[in-house]
């Protein structure tokens, strides 16, 4: 009876342990892939213009035309995303002003257990203009290792389309010019 | 045997489902408990919209005892029962509300948080929220008075998480209990703020 139960443990460990990692997972480390995300093309032409994207559908982060893309992991809900979400809007400015960065450089904002409508009213009050996803079920925040917020990660795409994370980190943006050498010293521009 | 399947799998699902997802500001760094998955609802409302919505007066942050009639023909009024201060959802929930003052003002709405813990542990809790504009009301002692006689002080001492719209005559106009786990969207409480123009 024992052996049964034990063998049967270990099927059900074999089956679950994908879930299991789902949803306990690493944030994503430098050096390595950023783990599959996929994130709906948005409906409105300047983001997808920004974003190099056509049509409707779903795309996955490295397919953003750029040679470095930022993400921003945050939330409606969180006191510290709040007092930086204006920081954040300031970096995007310097970013968009610099000829050589913005075509380069994007940048795009997830919000962990944000709901469309809890994502719409934090980029009016903020006046955001980079694109803002929703995460309302916490799935992308699942597969990025349940990070707390602020949180910023970025990765470098190459030629061939592979990518590699070059930063990832805890934290809000604080301070932009700061933020702007960091961003410029690992994308190498 | 069936006892013990039943038992390995009821294990792995909890292992699987509880989730630290909510409470993850940096804000709060490490300081926020997880009690893990909750029964979802653990109580009976005693009241429901279109009742008058029972009159209390509870000690607040501020020093002062508020009154929910203090607010009778002047301002329509949400109450925010959320279960515990340092918990995971209920540290997200408030300062959410915090920013959305926009949408309670343009409804001529207050919003009344309340908890059963007593006011040293809301004020050490919420200073990490930042500022908040509502006032924070305490429902320690008599333990739960208040949650009891609206039907939301659940088995174990803490409240719900339930939100209560109250217009300016003192009628419920939307009671609901949310499961404990989950924070309520934001744009559901928004609907039915605007519904009270009507």
């Amino acid at each position: 009876m024992r052996k049964v139960l034990i063998g049967f443990a270990a099927i059900l460990f074999a089956i679950m342990t994908p879930f299991y990692s789902f949803s306990q997972s690493a944030p994503p480390s430098e050096g390595g892939v950023l783990p599959k995300i996929s994130l709906p093309v948005p409906q409105e032409q300047e983001y997808q213009q920004y974003l190099g994207l056509k049509g409707g559908g779903t795309f996955l982060i490295p397919q953003i035309e750029a040679k470095v893309v930022i993400v921003q992991i945050f939330s409606m809900y969180c006191p510290h995303c709040q007092k930086d979400a204006p920081v954040a809007n300031e970096f995007f400015s310097k970013l968009s002003k610099d000829g050589n960065l913005k075509d380069n450089i994007k940048l795009i904002g997830i919000g962990a257990g944000n709901s469309d409508f809890e994502i719409d009213f934090f980029r009016k009050q903020y006046g955001i203009k980079f694109p803002l996803f929703s995460d309302g079920d916490f799935s992308i925040h699942g597969i990025l290792g349940e990070v707390r917020t602020p949180y910023f990660i970025a990765i470098k795409i190459g030629k061939n389309g592979t990518h590699k994370v070059v930063y990832s980190k805890l934290g809000g943006i604080n301070d932009p010019d700061e933020f702007l050498k960091i961003v410029k010293n690992f994308s190498g521009f | 045997m069936i006892k013990n399947i039943k038992y390995i799998i009821s294990v792995f699902a909890v292992a699987v489902l509880v989730s630290p997802a909510f409470g993850l500001s940096d804000v709060y760094k490490d300081n926020i408990y997880n009690p893990g998955e909750l029964k979802p609802v653990d109580s009976m409302l005693n009241v429901k919209a279109g009742d008058m919505a029972p009159d209390f007066t509870l000690p607040s942050l501020s020093g002062e005892r508020i009154s929910l009639s203090d607010f009778r023909g002047k301002k329509n009024v949400v109450i925010s029962f959320i279960p515990a201060a340092w918990t995971p959802v209920c540290s997200d929930q408030w300062p959410g509300y915090n920013l959305a003052r926009i949408f309670f003002d343009e409804n001529d709405a207050i919003m009344l948080g309340i908890t059963v813990d007593n006011l040293p542990t809301l004020y050490a809790w919420t200073n990490q929220m930042g500022k908040l504009w509502f006032p924070v009301l305490s429902d320690f002692w008599p333990h739960g008075a208040v949650a009891d006689i609206y039907g939301v002080l659940r088995t174990s001492g803490v409240t719900e998480r339930a939100l209560f719209v109250i217009d300016k005559e003192g009628i419920i106009r939307y009671a609901v209990v949310g499961d404990i786990n989950k924070r309520p969207e934001l744009g559901a409480l928004v609907m039915e703020l605007k519904k009270l123009k009507k």
